[in-house]
């Protein structure tokens, strides 16, 4: 939703906050405040510091695993995205999110739970030696700060249209917020402050759809007007994915299974160390196991208070929503509007400031996340091995501080350069997806593969990095391109997305297997811990059937395949 | 250390209160234009008390004192 956020140059504002409002906003900040304040002395050692101790339990790693990647512009966003394709968009909820996050849980989080690893870069040290961990570590720093930057000046934006806040307060309240509290209690205080916005967001959302749909006269009803408003194809999972032509999305089925589910959102809930530092910080191995499961378990509602209001506008909002280019001109509502005219539409005074709350609370735990997964990289996998390696413990504690103050600024920075040149937001959106979907091909032939060798794990994430950056600029330049790309001129932005995540995956995995096949094994006992085949997955303890990761992996599982059905 | 869940405690019967003491006011002194759809089902009396009960409970449960 962001890129065209910079087209609207009229201010306007959606809702007027009462009293009540502002005084349960500025409470959120003080609680936020208070926490990182009483997290202060919790933080002394590195490993505290970067790794909340290791003692995170499975509830609390998950609900921060799943709020991590639950932003306020990716709620936004998506209710957006939901008014314009229709409940398709559930697909970035369901297939393209639950197989991931059970694939994290059951074989990759053993791997990167034993070999104790302090970040995704650094297992790949480990496994492929220090170059791939550069590469990785230096391409994930860089763009994880200026995506902080991006999000940043698109969420004060959504302020200044939705309250009519100046961009200059959004941006510096809430970046000193949270570089204050981050600093002072490093990444537990970022885990605590992710589980509390995830409350916020459930008690600031929820009610959207219960009154929607009270409203509509519930979901059959619902269906029946959006039917006689758009289509048919509004309200079907699967049955219009035949063909590029016969859904609101212009995409095919393949896209979705092969591109989102396989590829890109393997990639993303799997390597982006983003969402995987949380379930590092797990007590034990049990714990690490259960959170992607516990996280998965909600992440099938998410839909409820995104997609649901998105739907519910579709049906029931007077008005008729445009594009951002379209509303730039004549000053309509955007799809992306959609879910603060729905808090409007419903929420009076305190509701309204407990709505806006969540939505401040969404910006500052992804930026939170951002920041201390930065902050660990940075220190971990570029300062110790390349600038200085026989630092003491509390002088690394010293230089994440600072990192995480340096990180904080140049987000800042970054925000102002994107209000100076909107075009930068465009760019530094399409790179971040750049990385993500070779970075799994290497990863996971890493920990599958004992044949692949260090040289080949190179090799097959740069070759595939090169592919994905390749062909967004083969269509940026001849837009007549996607034909190819995306197997389809029909196809849209979010489809071309997908294709290009699997041919970039593919890539990788042909680099990686031709550079393995033509160089030296590496020995077995350098593989120890790192690879399947070569590793004693420890158990997770002699539990009862209730406890065992695997039983609820198998719940999460029936579950997801009976929504699909019911929604096909 | 003071639990994860007592804060998220201390939020919801917090705003919980808020909201709901809210809702009663319009309820005593109902305004002439209300400005939401189905405001005379008062969402946030019962969803403030919704959310004042289970802050209350989670107060109440993961209290540092009754953890230590």
């Amino acid at each position: 939703m962001t890129e065209l956020l910079l087209a609207s140059e009229i201010p306007t504002r959606l809702v007027h906050l009462s009293a009540i409002d502002i005084v349960i906003v500025v409470f959120y900040f003080g609680l936020v405040l208070c926490i990182g304040w009483y997290l202060r002395g919790k933080a002394k050692t590195a490993e505290d510091f970067f790794m909340a101790g290791r003692e995170m339990t499975a509830w609390v790693a998950g609900l921060s695993f799943l709020s991590a990647n639950l932003g306020a512009l990716e709620l936004m966003g998506w209710a957006g995205s939901a008014y314009q394709y229709g409940i398709l968009a559930t697909h970035w909820y369901w297939i393209g999110a639950i197989p991931a996050m059970l694939f994290l849980a059951l074989v990759m989080m053993p791997f990167y739970y034993i070999s104790k690893t302090h970040s995704v870069p650094g297992y790949l040290k480990l496994r492929f030696g220090e170059p791939s961990r550069v590469l990785s570590a230096i391409s994930f720093a860089f763009m994880t700060v200026l995506m902080s930057g991006v999000n940043m000046f698109a969420m004060a934006k959504v302020m200044q249209i939705v309250l009519g806040w100046d961009i200059n307060f959004s941006i510096w309240v809430s970046s000193l917020t949270v570089a204050i509290y981050v600093t002072l209690g490093g990444l537990r205080s970022a885990i605590f402050n992710e589980v509390l916005q995830f409350f916020l967001i459930w008690a600031g959302a929820l009610l959207i759809p219960i009154l929607g749909l009270y409203e509509a006269g519930g979901w059959s009803n619902l269906k029946l007007q959006i039917a006689q408003r758009t289509s048919e194809r509004y309200v079907h999972m699967w049955s219009g994915l035949g063909s590029f032509t016969t859904n609101p999305m212009g995409i095919h089925w393949t896209g979705i299974v092969f591109g989102l589910a396989a590829v890109l959102s393997m990639g993303y809930w799997t390597t982006d160390f983003l969402v995987v530092q949380r379930i590092l910080a797990a007590k034990d191995i049990r714990s690490a196991e259960m959170a992607p499961i516990i996280g998965a378990g909600f992440k099938m509602l998410v839909p409820v208070i995104v997609i649901l209001p998105g739907l519910l506008g579709l049906a029931l909002l007077p008005e008729k929503l445009v594009p951002e280019s379209v509303a730039a001109v004549t000053g309509a509502h955007s799809y992306n509007e959609v879910l603060p005219l729905m808090l409007a539409r419903y929420c009076g005074p305190g509701l309204l400031g407990l709505g806006v709350t969540a939505l401040i609370a969404g910006f500052m735990s992804g930026m939170a996340g951002n920041v201390s997964a930065f902050t660990t990289v940075w220190t971990y996998d570029i300062y110790r091995p390349l600038i200085n390696s026989r630092g003491s413990d509390h002088h690394y504690v010293s230089m994440g501080r600072w990192t995480t103050i340096i990180g904080v600024l140049v987000s800042v920075g970054t925000a102002y350069l994107v209000m100076q040149f909107a075009s930068i937001m465009d760019y530094v959106q399409a790179l971040f997806s750049f990385f993500i979907a070779p970075l799994f091909g290497t990863v996971l032939l890493g920990m599958l593969w004992k044949r692949a060798t260090g040289p080949a794990g190179f090799w097959g994430l740069l070759c595939g990095t090169i592919s994905s950056v390749s062909m967004w600029a083969w269509v940026k330049v001849d837009p007549s391109a996607l034909r190819y790309v995306a197997l389809s001129p029909h196809a849209k932005a979010l489809a071309q997305d997908m294709y290009q995540g699997l041919w970039s995956f593919v890539v990788c995995v042909i680099v990686t297997v031709a550079v393995s096949l033509a160089t030296k094994p590496m020995p077995e006992s350098a593989l120890t811990g790192l690879v399947y085949g070569l590793t004693e997955v420890p158990s997770v303890g002699d539990v009862p059937l209730y406890e065992k990761p695997l039983f609820w992996a198998a719940v999460v599982i029936i579950v997801f395949v009976v929504l699909n059905i019911i929604f096909w | 250390m003071i639990s994860i869940w007592f804060f998220i405690g201390i939020s919801l019967a917090v705003n919980g209160a808020l909201i709901l003491a809210a809702g009663i006011y319009q309820v005593l002194d109902p305004p002439a234009n209300p400005g939401v759809v189905l405001f005379q089902l008062h969402a946030n009396v019962w969803w403030g008390a919704l959310l004042l009960a289970i802050g209350l409970i989670y107060c109440f449960t993961f209290a540092p004192r009754r953890r230590f």
